[in-house]
């Protein structure tokens, strides 16, 4: 069992090295197989391991070897298989191997395949070291690892300058958030001795008490991590200008996996922010405010890709929310059914793309309806599982978990639903909104071709689970109740709240309330469609992600640019040039004396000799 | 001063005086004649000092031949007006200012550090060339030979620049 | 001769006249342009410091001054001949006789 664990990881790894080393070599048939059959393996194994832990209920352990060994501390490489890591295992293989079928349609005949699929699969094997590390040091390098693939992908066509720069904004702004990780990670190992999970944690709950100052510390450094790799406020930036990568890429990485890591890390370390409800009360509010501003930009904008973009970082900002009144298990619920609607809508928005010559400007799609039936089924399915219409879709199930809870937590609760139910309602109006513009209307581009059955399938796959995926946690209120999801995780989370318990009866009120939100915004969209909802310049500020990116050019980027600048003469080079310069003119003046007259000369030795004299005689 | 050897005194003035005249000439000749009117003088200086060799000597070589020398140059060069005229140009105050202060300066010095322990006692004696002869080739053997190789060398080089300037001049 | 040596000279008077004497010639070196001028400098000078040796010998009634002298005046033919030669070289290369035109080593 332990060697499947191992392998699982080390398939997509073992593909990357094959494609990178033969990129030159290959043929594309070969690279498909390698690329795509790494990561199926690897998902069919998955599977197995899944089984085997829902099982026998018992997570599997797979120790690979000692990594440090100092006289304070020591870290060992473990994966660590249990009901948490299950979940993120299966939709990072599932999800990334529908997703390596469909880009080997969708980059076909460009000049980097092999490449493509090679980081491709180092992604999937980076990402799964991240969820299967047992150790706190392991899942660092597997974070690291995605945000080196992140941008390597991101400027995948190097060749635009404009790529380069999007790729260097994304791991700049990641780093900012790495760097309050790492340093978060340092003071819990020179507390604990070891960052191995088990052992940090449980150190930590026995020698921390809950709210004093060092937990608290550390926390708040590792939700910096999370907020940076997770795009959320106030390090989102990257995320829209991530979209200059393939299509493939923002729905892999920027959508399903990726930008999912500081959820998983939150709940993963969920033990030490009990300790620190300062943070959590944080996360909460980070994930309220990002949700709203997010999906207020995303009504602006133009570009399909990046509606999905603030659409990812906004239904992040419900997970963080989740997170910060301890739903853990309806955070992770909301992140599987996430990927889901939000790999399809990717998947699909770049079907359209493919068809109508790289187009990606909404203002210019129009009446695809008539031409591309199957794609507007699914992107419909899609924004209808974002949008969380009531009963049909898995968004629903997995949203209403997540106000449930809020609004049966103390504190806060109450706002951050409130936060969440507007939420709603902009996220239906954003979605249903662009779903018209593209697809209903007159006909503006013409598309072409046909969409191949390598990004059908995967289409279909996933239209499928986003529709269903949510049935497998339906809330005892509703009827019939489900709770495969909650069982799973419960050894890791615990029961409670948001884990799979029965909500009260003010709460299915609230529940009401929250499933017509939704239906509020899709009529809104509907009566509305071809209109502008606001006012040019409000949507030129809306559009621009509300001002942050000039915001952070103005607090950050100019002065730093002004010292640059203001360094370039550079002023210890400066002290050596006026040295020399001084020795030089020196040089220029002493040489004044050498005339090359002899008449000169022999005065100086008589005025020198005359010294001597004098020294002698008067002495 | 010397009130007791008026030849003393007279040979010294008239030596220092033609002295002065001969670095303040702008012809050449001129200037020559008056170096050897020093020499002679001095030659004087040395006879009353109990030096007869040192006096023939001077007269001989430094004024015999020497200044021989030098008249034969400057004949050859054949220094006209237009150079006297040229010389006392490039006497003008501001070229002597510098040097006369220096020389003053420096014959302060010396007359300061020379006379300042007071008066010594003379020995009045005359050498003459017997002794000079007896300690050239006792003690002083080996100085008579370097000086004769500097002779000699000086007439090799003498030589072998003379052959250059009458290379040239064909 | 013997009779010209009646009063003896005290040799403060022929260090004083050396020093007069060399000043001159030091003056007449730095203030002549002329290279033929400043080589009888040089020999004004040669002579006044042959004239403190014979006196400092006179002194002490020993023959050492006036040897000393002999070897300055052997310096002084060797000087004047090879200095003449050069100038009659220079002469003939550059018609000047003015010592400030050989800067060539300014700088």
């Amino acid at each position: 069992m332990h060697s499947l664990l191992i392998a699982v990881p080390l398939l997509p790894l073992l593909g990357a090295v094959v494609l990178m080393l033969g990129s030159l070599r290959l043929a594309p048939a070969a690279v498909r197989f390698v690329g795509i059959g790494s990561v199926g393996l690897s998902a069919f194994l998955a599977g197995l391991l899944a089984l085997h832990v829902t099982h026998a209920q018992m997570p599997v352990n797979a120790e690979l070897w000692q990594w440090i060994r100092l006289d304070g501390f020591d870290a060992t490489m473990r994966l660590h298989l249990d009901g948490l890591s299950v979940v993120m295992m299966l939709i990072i293989t599932a999800i990334g191997f529908l997703i390596h079928l469909y880009s080997g349609e969708y980059m076909a005949g460009d000049e980097g395949y092999a490449r493509f699929f090679a980081y491709l699969n180092l992604f999937i094997a980076a990402m799964l070291i991240l969820v299967l590390a047992d150790d706190l040091l392991l899942l660092y390098v597997g974070w690291e690892g995605v945000g080196l693939c992140s941008y390597l992908l991101i400027g995948f066509w190097w060749r635009e300058p404009e790529n380069g720069a999007a790729a260097r904004k994304a791991f700049i702004v990641t780093r900012i958030g790495d760097t309050a990780f790492i340093i978060g990670l340092l003071l819990l190992a020179a507390r604990f001795q070891t960052l191995s999970i088990a052992g940090a944690l449980h150190g930590a709950q026995g020698a921390w008490s809950a709210g004093s100052m060092w937990p608290t510390l550390v926390c708040f450094l590792l939700l910096g991590g999370a907020v940076g790799k997770s795009a959320q406020l106030p390090l989102q930036t990257w995320l829209p200008d991530a979209m200059a990568g393939p299509t493939p890429v923002s729905a892999l990485i920027h959508a399903a996996t990726m930008v999912t890591a500081g959820v998983y890390l939150i709940a993963r370390t969920h033990a030490l922010f009990l300790l620190a409800p300062a943070a959590l009360g944080a996360t909460g509010l980070i994930g309220a405010a990002t949700l709203l501003i997010a999906a207020v930009a995303a009504l602006a904008q133009t570009d399909i890709k990046r509606v999905l973009a603030y659409s990812t970082i906004s239904q992040i900002g419900y997970m963080f929310l989740a997170l910060g009144v301890h739903a853990w298990t309806g955070a992770i619920f909301h992140l599987a059914t996430h990927a889901f609607f939000k790999a399809l809508l990717f998947l699909t928005a770049g079907a359209i793309i493919l068809r109508l010559h790289h187009e990606q400007d909404m203002r210019r799609m129009g009446g695809l309806a008539r031409t591309m039936p199957g794609i507007f089924a699914c992107f419909l399915i899609g924004s209808a599982s974002l949008a969380a219409l009531p009963m049909v879709t898995a968004g629903f199930y997995s949203k209403e978990t997540i106000l449930g809870a809020a609004w049966e937590d103390g504190g806060f609760g109450k706002l951050l639903w409130c936060a969440g139910v507007a939420g709603a309602f902009l996220t239906a109006l954003y979605i249903f909104r662009a779903t018209f513009s593209v697809f209903l209307g007159d006909l503006r581009s013409e598309p072409h071709g046909r969409t191949g059955s390598r990004i059908a399938i995967p289409l279909a796959v996933l239209a499928v689970l986003a529709l269903v995926g949510g049935f497998m946690q339906i809330p005892r209120g509703l009827g019939m109740s489900v709770s495969l999801l909650s069982r799973t995780l419960s050894p890791v989370f615990g029961t409670g709240a948001g884990n799979g318990e029965v909500p009260g009866a003010g709460a299915l009120g609230a529940m009401l309330v929250a499933s017509l939100a939704p239906l509020a915004g899709l009529l809104l969209a509907w009566t509305s469609r071809g209109e502008a909802l606001v006012p040019a310049h409000w949507a030129t500020f809306m559009r621009s992600g509300l001002g942050f990116d000039a915001l952070y050019a103005r607090l950050f980027v100019a002065p730093f640019d002004w010292l640059v600048h203001a360094l370039r003469p550079d002023g210890f080079d400066l002290l050596f040039d006026r040295l020399a310069q001084a020795m030089i003119r020196l040089h220029g003046l002493l040489s004044l004396s050498q005339t090359g007259r002899v008449r000169w000369y022999a005065g100086w030795v008589a005025a020198g000799s005359l010294a001597a004299l004098t020294i002698a005689v008067l002495s | 001063m010397s009130g007791l050897n008026p030849l003393f005194t007279v040979a010294s003035i008239i030596a220092v005086a033609s002295t002065a005249m001969v670095i303040t000439r702008t012809v050449a000749v001129h200037a020559l004649l008056y170096l050897v009117v020093s020499l002679l003088a001095i030659a004087v200086i040395f006879a009353t000092l109990g030096a007869p060799f040192a006096a023939a000597l001077e007269i001989i070589i430094y004024a015999g031949a020497i200044m021989i020398l030098f008249i034969f140059v400057v004949m050859m060069l054949n220094l006209d007006r237009g150079d006297a005229a040229r010389e006392s140009r490039w006497l003008s105050p501001q070229s002597w200012a510098g040097p006369a202060i220096l020389a003053g300066l420096m014959v302060a010095e010396l007359i300061y550090g020379g006379l300042r322990d007071g008066g010594i006692g003379q020995a009045g004696l005359v050498v003459g060339p017997s002794a000079i002869g007896r300690e050239l080739y006792g003690p002083y053997i080996l100085a008579a030979e370097l000086a004769s190789m500097l002779l000699l060398a000086g007439l090799v080089s003498a030589y072998h620049l003379g052959r250059a300037i009458g290379a040239r001049q064909e | 001769m013997a009779s010209m040596a009646g009063t003896s000279v005290p040799l403060q008077d022929v260090i004083l006249l050396c020093a007069v004497l060399f000043a001159l010639g030091l003056a007449g070196l730095l203030m002549r342009r002329n290279m033929l001028f400043m080589l009888m400098s040089i020999e004004i000078m040669l002579n006044a410091t042959g004239l403190a040796f014979v006196g400092a010998g006179a002194r002490w009634g020993q023959a050492d001054g006036q040897i000393m002298f002999l070897l300055v005046l052997s310096l002084a033919a060797a000087e004047i001949s090879v200095g003449l030669a050069l100038i009659l070289l220079l002469q003939a290369r550059r018609p000047t006789l003015d010592a400030d035109t050989g800067n060539g080593l300014k700088g």
